[in-house]
């Protein structure tokens, strides 16, 4: 009789077991407002990366078309994966001294791993980490990319 | 009142009526056949986007949404894609056999469509024994998918068709067994006395307790026999990766899924006859005012939402249980299902001599 | 020639689950020796996805190795980080401030939880249910949300700096955080009615995978493998770091060394880690978030050792110094690698079926054992 009992009992107790989970996944089946789907590309105008978010390194420039780099070579130092590569020239100033400058600021975005270490590492603020993440491209050789624009020049009183 | 009876009638008159006789013998065969093909291609359609959508609002997801207005155009592409796909045969595989196999699987399914009522009077072989020949023709499917296990000369292959040969074998019992619970009650193994039994109430309502035991039990067995979750351990992804059909591609790939939706349809709509009565609308007993309005509704509504209801209740199964093992699955049938639905039966028997059913 | 190697004239079958293969999770490779569907001998295969991460750290400075870590152990890869940021710390001999003590242990719980997850939807997944997995990712996302907000991405934060954290708390960081512990409460009793009762769940788990305490210490498990056998280990309770002695929670035991032992252990961890998460979120103290270090960081001369506990088990760091900006030699000791060498020892005599579910609760990450 023991026997039965239990037999009975443990097939009543995993029909129940069962149905609690059934029970579950029937919610979510009626309640449409639980689905969490994004559609990605059609939502693009809603979507708000936090600013913090790591997409690529970029350079600021202000409305003169200066930026604050002075060449100094400390993300290129910071960099773990050789992603930087600063090219540096000599600027003849009015005086007639001659001064360091940034000439190509070289970015390979294919060898970044957006580790922030040369954000952190920037004594100037020069660079910084844009939110942008849609990197792909047809030909590799558009990733490798020149940070400083054309034509622009250090800020005044950036040492 | 509208009806596909009335339609079929009107056809057979037409055409034995303005040719001879083998003639219109053979254009009905015909338009049988096409009809037969047709309803496999949609249904096959129709359920794959089903269990898609089923699946996806159980998974908080949207699911199919980007061909057609809700996705609804999605496998249809993808039956396009599959359908011009390579169907690469492996180089050590038994090339006869395995290339017969996804035909023998939906040759048998196709067959078992012969006795299932879709309608009142759409029937395509009323035959005096319909239930023994549903029982015994969807044995048959085990068949091809051992050949397709062997002939692919893969193991997770040969591991997956055991498998299936392993579970089919064992709940076929109990599907049988509460097969001839409802049959016992009727007293015949033609479809249409089956259904026209229920003519005042269901089984599962007329039958006490034991018709809903062997409802249940017939609903677990199938799900087994389908191959589907918590019992689809001849595919168990991950496991075996696809199991019996891990070297398949292209076309013959679709055929054993095709054969699989279109198996779930026939074991709902064997389920639907015997236990809910077919095209039968819910008639209770003597109320008469309540059956008439019940009879306005088409027959064939009634059959279709029947089905679709307990398709749905096997893709609520498939989403939410996890898989069974192999000892335990035959633990389950062996232990549990058998002996269960031995004792209906006998209880059903008990019911039918005393006529204590409604 | 392939048959010959594919039966062995005991009538056993050899069959090469993986490098791609559903339930491996990453291109781990078993060789299993099958003998009907009864598993007698897994023989794991190693290297696929070797990157040589320890020879790689030699040849960069004490603050950009850390970063690397990250890829080894990809769902607790700030746990790793924090170990490596721990063990030039104990070289440099810095006193972290306070905050930054917090912050880590915050960011360490929500990473475990966060991993936890993942590997409850992938358990499920394992043994055949595929829904728990999308609810999982539901809550995960909150938590790499919260990740991204503060630390700039989702995966491989890179938050660790030797000395602190690289960047304050974000200000909408306890209001979220709170958000997600109060959302997350009510979805764990979900897990449980979905996975933990069922019955099936149960007898695919109890009973299956047996692991005695003696085997596991033997084998060097930790983690919630070795903790459902039983042993102690939990680097956070027997060698506490950063304000873990101050913390009041406790480290989950199961007994049954089985499965379903494992699996407990995890939930319960989860619940665990969200109450330190409850005690610590109100409790920031104010400061600084990183200590005040040099520009450029040289180690002293010698040995250095240090250990957490990540979502897997023990994760260690050894570094030999000569001196210089760069370390001599890194160890690292993952948890995975330790925990997959007894995987031979619990899965003989049981079914493929339950292989799968074993490899589940052992919470595999292949780059982790790999590196």
């Amino acid at each position: 009789m023991a026997f039965l009992n239990k037999y009975i009992s443990d097939v009543f107790g995993a029909v129940r077991s069962l149905l609690k989970g059934m029970r579950l996944t029937g919610y979510y089946f009626t309640h449409r407002r639980e689905i969490i789907t994004q559609q990605y590309p059609d939502n693009k105008e809603q979507m708000h990366l936090p600013e913090r978010f790591r997409g690529e390194v970029v350079m600021t420039h202000d409305a003169n078309n200066e930026h604050a780099c002075t060449g100094c070579t400390a993300c290129e130092l910071a960099c773990p994966n050789a992603t930087i590569k600063i090219i540096t020239k000599f600027d003849i100033s009015p005086e007639g001294k001659k001064k360091k400058a940034l000439d190509t600021f070289v970015y390979h975005l294919e060898l970044c791993t957006m580790c922030n270490l040369c954000i952190e590492a920037c004594p100037t603020d020069a660079i910084k980490m844009a939110q942008t993440f849609e990197h792909s491209v047809t030909d590799r050789s558009q990733l490798t990319k020149k940070l400083n624009k054309p034509g622009s020049k250090i800020r005044e009183g950036i040492e | 009142m509208f009806s596909i009876e009335h339609i079929t009638h009107l056809i057979d008159a037409w055409l034995y009526g303005n040719l001879p006789p083998t003639l219109a013998l053979l254009i009905e065969c015909l338009i049988v056949g096409l009809a037969a093909i047709t309803l496999f291609a949609v249904l096959g359609l129709v359920l794959v986007l089903m269990e898609r959508k089923v699946s996806a609002h159980m998974q908080i997801r949207l699911g199919p949404n980007r061909v057609g207005p809700g996705g609804m155009f999605q496998t249809v592409a993808d039956t396009l894609k599959l359908a011009m796909k390579e169907g690469l045969t492996p180089d050590g595989a038994d090339k006869f056999l395995f290339n017969l196999a996804p035909y023998l699987v939906i040759v048998v399914s196709m067959m078992i469509l012969a006795p299932v009522a879709f309608a009142k009077g759409v029937q395509l072989w009323d035959l005096n024994i319909g239930v023994l020949y549903v029982t015994a023709i969807s044995s048959l499917s085990v068949i091809g998918i051992l050949m397709a296990g062997w002939a692919s000369n893969n193991k997770y292959s040969l591991l997956g068709a055991m498998r299936s040969g392993a579970q089919i074998v064992s709940y076929e019992l109990s599907a049988g067994m509460s097969l001839i619970s409802i049959v016992v009650l009727t007293g015949s193994l033609r479809i249409s006395d089956i259904i026209a039994s229920q003519q005042n109430g269901w089984w599962l309502f007329k039958g006490h307790i034991p018709a809903v035991i062997s409802f249940a039990i017939f609903i677990i067995a199938v799900t087994a026999e389908t191959n589907r979750a918590p019992f689809d351990l001849a595919e168990a992804e991950s496991e075996l990766t696809a199991g019996f059909h891990t070297e398949y591609s292209g076309m013959k790939f679709a055929l054993f899924f095709l054969a699989e939706y279109v198996n779930i349809f026939i074991v709902c709509a064997i389920a639907a006859t015997l236990f809910l009565g077919g095209w039968m609308p819910l008639h209770i007993g003597n109320w008469a005012g309540f059956n008439h309005v019940m009879d306005y509704i088409p027959s064939s509504i009634w059959f279709v939402g029947k089905v679709f209801s307990l398709i749905f209740l096997i893709m609520w199964f498939r989403w939410t249980f996890p898989r069974l093992r192999i000892d335990q699955l035959l633990r389950l049938e062996w232990k549990y299902l058998l002996p269960i639905s031995m004792l209906n039966l006998l209880l059903m028997t008990l019911i039918a001599i005393n006529g204590w059913h409604f | 020639m392939i048959e010959e190697l594919a039966t062995t004239d005991a009538g056993e079958m050899v069959v090469n689950v993986g490098p791609q293969h559903p339930s491996t999770h990453g291109v781990l490779h078993l060789v299993i020796t099958l003998r009907g569907e009864t598993i007698r001998k897994v023989e794991p295969h190693l290297g696929y996805i070797h990157r040589s991460i320890e020879k790689m750290c030699e040849s960069l400075s004490y603050r950009q190795f850390i970063y690397v870590t990250s890829r080894m152990d990809y769902l607790s890869s700030h746990i790793n980080n924090h170990a490596c940021a721990l063990c030039v710390e104990k070289g440099l001999q810095v006193e972290l401030p306070a905050r930054a003590k917090v912050i880590r242990v915050l960011m360490d719980e929500l990473t475990r939880l966060a991993s936890h997850q993942l590997w409850w939807g992938a358990m499920a997944m394992d043994v055949g249910a595929l829904t728990p997995f999308f609810h999982a990712f539901r809550e995960r996302e909150a938590i790499n949300d919260i990740m991204e907000e503060t630390c700039g991405a989702r995966l491989t934060m890179n938050y660790m700096v030797p000395g602190g954290v690289m960047a304050d708390l974000h200000p909408n960081f306890q209001k979220r955080v709170k958000d997600f512990i109060h959302l997350f409460r009510s979805k764990i009793d979900e897990y449980d009615e979905l996975v933990t009762g069922n019955v099936i769940f149960r007898s695919r788990m109890e009973g299956v995978g047996r692991l005695s305490a003696a085997d596991a210490i033997s084998y060097g498990c930790t983690g919630p493998t070795a903790r459902g056998s039983g042993v102690r280990c939990d680097i956070r309770k027997l060698a506490p770091y950063e304000i873990y002695d101050q913390l009041q929670f406790e480290e989950p035991l199961e007994t049954g060394g089985d499965c379903f032992a494992r699996y407990l252990v995890r939930m319960r961890e989860m619940r665990q880690s969200l109450s330190i998460i409850e005690q610590l979120i109100d409790n920031i103290p104010q400061g600084d978030f990183q200590a005040k270090t040099k520009a450029v960081l040289k180690l002293p001369k010698g040995e250095f050792y240090s250990r957490v506990e990540t979502a897997r088990g023990e994760f260690g760091v050894y570094i030999i110094s000569e001196g210089g900006m760069t370390p001599y030699r890194i160890k690292f000791r993952s948890p995975g690698f330790s925990n997959l060498s007894a995987l031979d020892h619990m899965a003989r005599g049981y079914k493929i079926g339950d292989l799968v579910a074993i490899m589940g609760t052992l919470d595999l990450v292949i780059p982790d054992i790999d590196r």
